[in-house]
């Protein structure tokens, strides 16, 4: 602190020096936002002053109490060790299974994941059998849960990437009925491949799948995740999978997508974990946006709004998305540790997460 | 940045018992709570413990389910999680394929 003020940041990583009163009242509309767009609790006054106290620790990292721990696991972590700098990556030139050896051995996290650095379902059908000898060979030397991570990534199914007529195409022509039709389609579609690469891998032991990002093409891409997982559920029920959203709300894209006699579109992180739980996930993970143009104070404050409610809301274990512009974390491509640090920390002890 | 979720909130991994408490949410979808307490207990330690380097790796060598050090000739990777998963009650997808593929050894011995 000095004086009166606090050195944090904006929604854009830019370091500011913030009076303490004018944090507070950003924690107070942050939570108000989320509390508002969610029709969900905001978050109560000494939750509030307990956000504004990590936000003011005079430390430069923060970090839990001992015994207050969770399980950390991830989309690809160890994968930044060889990938470029579009991924937040090193580019060392080594190969993923000992960038998965080094990051378990090394950063110590509680599960590993492997996965293709494109990161979608669609282009992994394409070298199955290259990823089903990857994930064979590795799996044997990882003493950590090896998951296989992946975007459902429904966009690659429309033209001009995949075989369906292009709903943003087809919307503004007025062609309503045929943009949800292309949709349904394609999400039949995307779930078979789902189902096609869970299945293979299962065969070469995966411990986890992860549909990371899910929901990013809108409501019939997460129903479209949902039916993978049923399906995954029965032809693969030693395998665990985690569902990471891509937002905090579900676009309607579609509209009228119904899941379990729910409708997908509009839904916020504590109404998707309920559909997540239905279709047999093991894990949820929420994503909550962030505004550039607020500040950290403010986007974290909402986030664990919108975390807190999921949490009370799910009977899985919820593992909160903490990547670059998600769940508070600020958006820019290095991502500062004191922000980090301080959403790891908030949405632990205030929004009762049982992982990252 | 994974590196500093992990200091900041982080089990561990194979350090402690971050990877016994993340088996327990995979395999029963069990709340952080209720996974720590099932590991502490099947390690017959108490819960402040699962993220004590100092008892944690001695316990892990002991066990047999992979310490995050090289220790040439001790458990590791395939045949760790063996164990682990015999520690836990639980069924790994790995460890069950690698089991059966030894099947032909049955009565060799």
């Amino acid at each position: 602190m000095k004086g009166d003020k606090i050195l944090t940041r904006m929604g854009d990583g830019e370091r500011v020096w913030m009076a303490i009163e004018q944090a507070r009242e950003d924690v107070a509309l942050g939570s108000q936002d989320a509390g508002k767009k969610g029709n969900i609790a905001e978050l109560c006054a000494e939750d509030q002053e307990r956000l504004l106290a990590i936000l003011a620790e005079p430390g430069r990292i923060v970090s839990v109490s001992p015994g207050e721990e969770v399980v950390v696991t991830d989309d690809g972590a160890a994968l930044i060790l060889c990938s470029g700098s579009t991924d937040g990556g090193s580019g060392l030139a080594i190969d993923r299974q000992p960038a998965i050896l080094a990051y378990e051995r090394t950063f110590a996290p509680d599960t590993v994941s492997t996965g293709i650095h494109d990161y979608s379902f669609k282009p992994v059908k394409a070298i199955m059998s290259n990823e089903r000898q990857a994930y064979a060979s590795t799996v044997l030397l990882t003493t950590a849960p090896l998951f296989y991570g992946s975007q459902p990534n429904l966009g690659l199914y429309f033209q001009p990437d995949g075989p369906h007529p292009n709903p943003a195409e087809l919307l503004p022509k007025g062609d309503v009925q045929g943009a949800r039709q292309s949709q349904e389609e394609a999400a039949a579609h995307l779930t078979r491949d789902m189902v096609f690469v869970g299945e293979s891998l299962y065969e070469m032991g995966c411990e986890g799948l992860n549909f990371d990002t899910a929901g990013s093409a809108g409501d019939a891409d997460f129903y479209a995740a949902l039916m993978a997982i049923e399906q995954l559920k029965m032809s693969a029920p030693n395998m665990a999978i985690e569902v990471g959203m891509a937002g905090e709300f579900v676009l309607g894209m579609h509209g009228q997508i119904v899941y379990r006699g729910e409708r997908l579109a509009g839904m916020f992180p504590h109404q998707q974990v309920k559909m997540a739980e239905a279709a047999g996930a093991d894990i949820f993970g929420p994503a909550v946006n962030v505004n550039t143009s607020r500040s950290f104070a403010w986007n974290l404050a909402r986030a664990v709004t919108f975390v807190k409610a999921t949490v009370e809301a799910a009977g899985i274990p919820v593992h909160a998305n903490v990547g670059m512009g998600v769940c508070g974390v600020p958006m820019c491509v290095e991502t500062p540790i004191d922000c980090v640090t301080r959403t790891t920390k908030a949405l632990v002890q205030i929004g009762k997460i049982d992982g990252l | 940045m994974p590196l500093a979720h992990i200091m900041a909130a982080g089990m561990g991994g194979i350090r402690t018992s971050g990877d016994l408490v993340a088996w327990m949410q995979m395999r029963r979808k069990m709340r952080i709570a209720e996974a720590k307490r099932y590991v502490a207990k099947n390690l017959g330690i108490d819960l402040i413990d699962l993220t004590n380097e100092e008892v944690m790796y001695q316990l892990r060598q002991d066990l047999g389910i992979g310490v995050v050090t090289g220790v040439p000739g001790d458990p590791e990777g395939i045949v760790a999680k063996c164990r682990i998963a015999q520690l836990l009650g639980i069924s790994i997808n790995s460890v069950d394929r690698f089991v059966s593929s030894l099947s032909f050894l049955k009565g060799s011995q």
